[in-house]
């Protein structure tokens, strides 16, 4: 019943709660250095580090064959440096550079949600 | 029949949001049938499986409450009417297909990436990541019987990979960071024998156990080259083949893992995964030699070979992960390119053959295609569906 409810309010919520933070975020200026990714984009993004960089890291990102992701694993490291593991991966490692799938806006996006705990998937309409 | 009505099933269902109307309800009067053309399909996000028959292309229940299903796997047992499903977050689930419910589940390792069954059916491994080692299980019951850490250099534990049974109740796997493979023997479950061949190569990411139970072959992601051993012959120690595949090209980022579990082997010719390359490489497993490879679609995750082996199906990592490439075994050419859809995870052939089922992660679907005419032959409906798992699984070594 809770997944079936929540089916037909979340994405809409999602949806919303992304709008509003981009027009903060992109108010904020100072921030900004080049740009946020938009709202679709965003959500393609949790897709994709759901699914595919928790392939290594997990569903979760508890971590696998790669380190947890979580909030508490990565308090230690600047978000910057996730940024630059994520565009340029780390070398004797299996860790991937993914420069060229994803641009250095959606890295820094992705570091700093990584940062903050990633937000999960909106369910989708079915 | 009465054993599917079972009151503490049916709350372990409730617990678990589960479909309770169909476990408590359809089973008793469902009629009798036979379990040789039934699988599972993983729905990995919400910790769901889809009960299928390959006959009439259908599903006929689903089981839910299985936690992280992401990199799930799935063996059987020998009767076909259970599925013991490896779950990422350590959890294994014990599932009825005939009356689709959970049988028993137990949360035994906090990362988990695998498992096998016994020659004898009687014992399941788990491999796990965290903590690193080996369990196993009775299959009937789910109780521990042995736990295998796999300690290496000064205490630490290294994460298991490429989990397999072999004949004489024994389990063959890999260490990833310590670059070992070790061979238990589980004749005794209370007193497993170990067997540790070391220095095997750089970072054995998978491995793959040929059909007939006698040579083990662990994939290595940090060199080029793959670690053999022959269990016939232990004594011999591990060799290295096709060293140095890549003849010293810089590889390309690896978005994906390959997998060698379900491997290809289409008469003495096997067909591998290269790894950060756009390639299939055949080996000649008379001589364990390369016989050529094959330029393909993009980095290879799942090379299959239909179980006449005169096709073999890959699929790849991102971004060409729309794509299905067949290649024409005899002569070694792609013979046509499907795009099923978004994010093709896994691939599973009907046990002869005239059908294989392809999971499109992020369509929400899993299409049958005719493997003779590349027709869509149905469609089911799934939820970030990734593997798929049928009970011919069960009379087969290393699956």
């Amino acid at each position: 019943m809770a997944i079936s409810a929540s089916r037909g309010l979340a994405p809409a919520l999602l949806a919303a709660a992304m709008t509003l933070y981009w027009s903060v975020y992109t108010a904020e200026g100072g921030e900004l250095r080049a740009g946020v990714p938009a709202p679709a984009r965003q959500a393609e993004l949790v897709h994709m580090v759901r699914h595919d960089c928790g392939s290594c890291h997990g569903l979760t990102l508890a971590g696998g064959l790669g380190p947890a992701l979580l909030p508490a694993a990565l308090a230690i490291r600047p978000a910057e440096y996730v940024e630059q593991v994520i565009l340029d991966g780390r070398p004797g490692t299996a860790m991937p550079p993914w420069r060229g799938l994803i641009s250095e806006d959606d890295a820094r996006w992705i570091a700093r949600q990584l940062r903050d705990g990633f937000p999960n998937e909106a369910l989708r309409e079915r | 029949m009465r054993l599917c009505v079972n009151a503490s099933v049916v709350r372990l269902c409730l617990l678990a949001g589960a479909m309770v109307p169909l476990a408590a309800a359809a089973c008793p009067d469902a009629p009798p049938r036979g379990t040789g053309d039934l699988g599972l399909i993983v729905e990995r996000a919400v910790g769901r499986l889809e009960v299928i028959e390959t006959t009439g292309r259908t599903m006929l229940g689903r089981i839910e409450g299985l936690g992280d299903l992401s990199h799930a796997s799935i063996v059987y047992s020998r009767d076909g009417r259970y599925g013991f499903v490896f779950g990422r977050d350590g959890g294994l689930t014990k599932v009825d297909l005939l009356c689709p419910r959970i049988e028993r589940r137990v949360m035994q390792a906090g990362d988990s990436i695998g498992g096998a069954i016994s020659q004898d059916g009687r014992l399941i491994a788990v491999e796990n990541y965290t903590p690193g080692g080996v369990k196993v299980f009775s299959a009937e019951t789910l109780e521990l019987l042995a736990d295998i850490p796999t300690e290496y250099a000064d205490g630490k534990r290294a994460k298991v990979v490429g989990l397999a049974d072999a004949p004489g109740n024994r389990f063959v796997f890999s260490l990833f960071e310590a670059g070992e493979i070790w061979v238990a023997d589980l004749s005794d479950p209370q007193r497993p024998a170990l067997e540790k061949f070391r220095s095997i190569g750089k970072e054995p990411y998978d491995a793959l156990i040929t059909p007939d139970g006698r040579y083990y072959l662990a994939g290595l992601f940090g060199e080029d080259g793959l670690a053999l051993l022959d269990l016939w012959h232990p004594e011999r120690g591990v060799r290295r083949v096709l060293d140095g595949y890549g003849r010293g090209e810089e590889k390309l980022p690896v978005y994906k893992m390959p997998h060698l579990r379900g491997w290809a082997l289409a008469g003495r010719y096997a067909y591998l995964p290269a790894v950060g390359r756009h390639e299939v490489l055949v080996v000649d497993t008379t001589t364990w030699t390369e016989a050529g490879r094959i330029r393909v679609a993009g980095q290879p995750v799942f090379v299959m070979a239909r179980p006449d082996g005169r096709q073999v199906w890959v699929n790849f990592a991102l971004p060409d992960n729309d794509t299905v490439q067949v290649i024409d075994t005899e002569s070694r050419a792609v013979m046509t390119t499907l795009k099923p859809g978004k994010a093709v995870l896994h691939l599973e052939f009907t046990p002869r053959g005239e059908a294989v089922w392809i999971s499109a992660r992020d369509d929400d679907r899993v299409i049958v295609y005719d493997t003779a005419s590349f027709v869509p032959l149905a469609e089911i409906q799934a939820d970030k569906p990734s593997g798929i798992f049928l009970t011919a699984r069960a009379f087969r070594i290393g699956l």
